[in-house]
This record gives C-alpha cells, structure tokens and sequence, in this order.
C-alpha cells in the first residue's frame, strides 16, 4: 500500500479534531503521513503517532503560515512529488480547501472537496459530498494525479492505531510569489469557552425568533454542552458574529444534534445544516420550513420552552 | 484601476434543482438560471473600485448560452463590456479546467497584463470555493481571497479574512487576485438607466479556439475527477411534532433524553 498524506489541521501545534479523524480515513486507503505545517511538531507528533501516523513531514519555517495559502500548497507539492502519495487528506474549511486548489494545479492532479466520507474503491479513493443543500448525495473519484481530497470534520469516528511517527524535515524553499501576500495582523478571535461549531457534536442556532436575545438559546446550549449557530437572518441584524453563522454562505455543519430556534429554515439556511443525524425546531410559526426537516418540533415561543427545557435537562443531568 | 470580475451562471437555489441522468452534471437547462448570489457581491466591490480609481470593469462568464444573463446582470449593475466563453467541448468541465479557461480568458482581454482580478467566494451550485485560489495559482498572482473588508489604495491592497480561530489582516500589490464574500458589501439594483444602458455595451463572444485552448484540455471526457454516483437523498421523515401548551420544553427535553442526547 502507498503512502497517504494528511495536512495536519492545528493551531501552535495544538491539534484539532479534524486531524485525528484524517489519520483515521487515511488507514483505510494506505500507509498514513502527516504534513506538519508551522511552530509546534514536537507536540502534535505524540498524538499523530497514535493515531497512526508513520511519518511527519515538518516545515516550520514561519514564512509558511506568515502568508495565505500559497506557501502550504507549494510544501505540500514538495511533499507530493517526494513520497508519490494514493492520497492526500486536507481539513476542508476555507484555508484547506484553497490549499487543495493551488495543489491541484501545481501536481495536475483532482480535486475533491467537502467530502463527508472517504473509502477505498477500485481504481482509488471514493468521496462521498452532499450536493444542493443536502437534497443529493454524489460519489466521485480522482482520475489524475494524486487523489486530493478535502474532508469536512465529523467525517469519520475517531480510532486510535499506534506508529510510529517519525518526524522527517522537509526542505523547501519557498517562492517569491508564495510571499507576496502576507498576514500582517492575526487578532484570536474572543473564546466563547464552547466547542467549536464545525466540530461540535450538538449545535443550537437562533435566528430572526430570538429577536436579538440570544441569552436562552446560549443557556440551552450551555447545558448540552454545545456550540452557538446563528441563521444569516440574526448574522445580518448584526445579532450574532458571522463566524457563528450556518449556512451557505456560513459554516456548513453535520452535528448528532442540531436545534434550530426561531428560525424559519429558508434553503441559505438548510445548505448548512440539512445533513445533520437530528434536528430539532422551536419555532412559533407552524408553517415554518424548518419543520419539514425535524425529527422533533415545538410550536411554541422559544423564550417559554427554552428556559423550561434547559432546567429539565439540568434537573435530568443531576 | 482596470478590474476583470469573474462570475458564474447557476440554476436558482430556489427552484429544483437536479443532475442530468445521462451524464450525472448539473442540469442547467432544466432550472431558471441567474448570476450567482455570491457573485454580486463580486461585481459590487469591482464597481467600487473601479469608480474610485477612474477605471473599467469587464465581467467575464464561462458557460452556455443561457450564461449570457450573468454577463447581462452585471452589466446592468454597471459593468463597462463583457466576455462569454462558450464552447460545447467545455461542457463538464472540473475546477481545474474552468480555472484554465478563465485564466486564459483574463490574459487575452487584459492583452496578458491584468491589475486586479475580483470573484466571488464560490458559487452557489458546485460550492467547493476553489476556482479563485486555482486562478490565482495559474495566472501566478497573489491571492488575496475571502476578503469580508477590502481597501485598494494606490495599488496598495488591504483586506480582512475570518478563520475559524482568527480574523486576519492580509497585503498585497496589485496586480493580484482577490476573493470577496457576502459580507464585504450590499450589491446594488439595477437601475432603469443600466438596464437601458447594458443594451449598447460590448460583450465578446469567444471560443476555445479563441483563447488558444483545445477540446482535449477540458470537458467532461478530461475532467480530473469523475462522478460515479449520485442519488437523491431520500426527504427526511418528518418526525413528531407538538404545541406548547405550557410543557414544551419538559417534552423536548424528554425527547433527548430517550434519544440519548442526555
């Protein structure tokens, strides 16, 4: 079996879920690598290695992650053209998917993006994706190249398979154009202390309903222990920040759990959430859209029932 | 500053949308097209721009004849002359492949030395958000992409992008490539005078040929990646749903806690 590279998804070397959950896709095609791009390898190396890692390919320069993207797809090309890979397996947000892109054209090789699940297939890798708003499921290939693919998280259950991760530096020397746009300024967005929305497991979003109020639809996900979404609706009221907002034109989700709280279910909305395993609504309006989706509804005022639901669950929980 | 804005014609999310049985592509005939969505705000920011810098702005579409109505929006949005590659051999084409004609489409109408290129963050039906970063990749441009904040001075660009865990602040020099995305601006109506306007602006009608492209660099046939199933998903069963009546949320959470959510 062929090498198969995972772009390691981690801030300072702090990894985030996404990383263990390529490691785990990438044993099923073949013999898994990470490419650890930036400050911190020394750290992730431990979990990279449990997770099945049987090499990681370090570059940490600053220079790399100093700049937008171009500097990432020129060391994973490096990468590529050294270990002949089945695979490559990126973290499909917005930087790892234009990764993806620069690297296609750099290796002419495919490119498969937003992929819900991988598995081997005759000829190579199978990527399943959702297509129109989650009405569709399509299953494509790479046809050239190496097959690149870009996996959104929550794609597979994590399972630990110990290697043994042997840091290998990688030498690259960047171009003058993978430089010509550079990061000046990084500001940490606030932390709200809750799980990140791509990642969480249970999501609760309010929309137009809350009127502004987010304070039950946080409570309520304060005690599920999940993360805040907010419809493009609140996002544009200036109600909640935009990086809260699912969506087509926000972040697309795939929790166990998704709660939609006064919030109408137009398609923007339904793009970023309709493949979702539950769905549950809380709308005052019974012709909402929303509720064609649920596999539980309230018709109701969220400000009654969330309150009341989250001292149940709290009660419940002990 | 001279501006190419690049955009795309898309079947309305609003209608039903579908794939062709023959081939597993996006139907575009069997659904109302129009500019996408994302794109507008593309073709504003460009509009911006180029009024600020005493400039031109040229859209430029890749597609079949029905595409000629995105071209024909921004136009009437305020655009100064259009660009339509159409080709029966692009049919199917991958991202790779329409970054390709693309890229060759910006060389010839900017005589192969384009200021600023501007496009949306995606497109609102295929939605992978490549094309920018592989036509920055292929006209070996800076990529300054999924700009929400945007300030072009003197050539001088400056844009903000919102990461997961960061918003970070991004430089470049034109000539360059830039993505905006739906919070950048609100993109205006047409007014009646671009409506009237559009009528008399110049749009060139290309071909592969003309961009110095051939059939067997794009398509379906040569396509990088190939489908090899698509099924609709089957609607979801719409589960219980009940009235408040003063015990919603007790019911809700008993809910979770059969479904082990709790």
């Amino acid at each position: 079996m062929g090498e198969v590279l995972i772009l390691v998804d981690h801030v300072d070397g702090k990894l985030r879920k996404a990383t263990a959950e390529l490691l785990t896709i990438a044993r099923r095609l073949g013999e898994p690598s990470a490419v650890h791009i930036g400050p911190g390898a020394e750290t992730a190396q431990v979990t990279l290695a449990k997770y099945g890692a049987g090499k990681v390919y370090v570059f940490d320069d600053p220079a790399a992650l100093g700049h937008l993207v171009a500097p990432q797809a020129e060391v994973l090309a490096a990468v590529v053209a050294k270990t002949n890979p089945v695979a490559v397996l990126i973290p499909s947000n917005s930087i790892g998917k234009e990764v993806a892109a620069r690297l296609a054209i750099k290796t002419e090789s495919g490119v498969i993006t937003d992929a819900v699940d991988v598995q081997a297939g005759d000829g190579g890798p199978v990527a399943t994706q959702s297509a129109f708003a989650g009405s569709y499921t399509v299953k494509s290939q790479v046809t050239k190249g190496a097959a690149i693919i870009a996996v959104k998280p929550n794609s597979a259950a994590i399972s630990p398979a110990p290697a043994a991760g042997a840091i290998e530096r990688v030498d690259v020397a960047l171009s003058d154009l993978a430089k010509a746009a550079p990061i000046t300024e990084r500001k940490p967005k606030a932390k709200s202390g809750r799980p990140e929305l791509t990642e969480a497991s249970i999501v609760v979003s309010g929309g137009r309903g809350t009127g502004g109020d987010f304070s039950p639809v946080e409570g309520f996900a304060d005690t599920l222990g999940a993360a805040v979404g907010a419809s493009r609706a609140a996002v544009d009221a200036g109600w909640y920040p935009h990086s809260n907002q699912v969506g087509q034109t926000g972040k697309q989700v795939s929790p166990q759990l998704y709660v939609a709280c006064g919030i109408s279910g137009a398609i923007q909305h339904r793009a970023g959430m309709q493949t979702s395993k539950t769905i549950i609504a809380i709308n005052k309006d019974e012709e909402a859209p929303i509720f064609e989706l649920v596999d539980f509804g309230v018709i109701g005022d969220l400000f009654n029932v969330l309150p009341q639901a989250t001292d149940e669950v709290k009660k419940r929980k002990g | 500053m001279n501006i190419v804005v690049c955009v795309k014609h898309v079947p309305d999310a609003q209608g039903d949308r579908t794939f062709t049985d023959s081939d597993m592509t996006v139907d575009r005939e069997g659904v109302d097209g129009l500019l996408s969505e994302l794109d507008e705000y593309a073709v504003e920011e460009s509009l911006k721009l180029a009024e600020a810098s005493g400039g031109t702005v040229t859209v430029v579409t890749v597609g079949p004849a029905a595409a000629a109505d995105a071209v024909k929006k921004a136009l009437q949005m305020g655009a100064d002359k259009g660009v339509h590659v159409s080709d029966e051999a692009i049919h199917g084409s991958d991202a790779p492949a329409t970054s390709l004609i693309l890229a060759a489409a910006v060389k010839k109408v900017t005589d192969g030395a384009p200021e600023l290129v501007v496009t949306g963050m995606a497109s609102t039906d295929g939605t992978m958000g490549v094309v920018p970063a592989m036509l920055a990749e292929r006209l070996g441009l800076p990529q300054v992409t999924f700009a929400s904040e945007l300030s072009v001075v003197d050539g001088k660009i400056t844009a903000k992008r919102d990461s997961d865990a960061s918003t970070e602040t991004i430089e470049a020099t034109a000539p360059a490539l830039i993505s905006v995305t739906d919070q950048i601006n609100e993109p205006r109506y047409p007014s009646f005078k671009g409506i009237m306007a559009a009528k008399k602006k110049p749009v060139e009608q290309w071909t592969l040929a003309d961009l110095g492209l051939d059939a067997s660099q794009v398509g379906l046939a040569n396509s990088w990646t190939k489908v090899v199933e698509v099924a609709k998903r089957p609607p979801r069963q719409q589960g219980e749903i009940i009235t408040d009546e003063g015990d919603g949320g007790v019911k809700l959470a008993e809910f979770l806690a059969a479904h082990k959510f709790l």
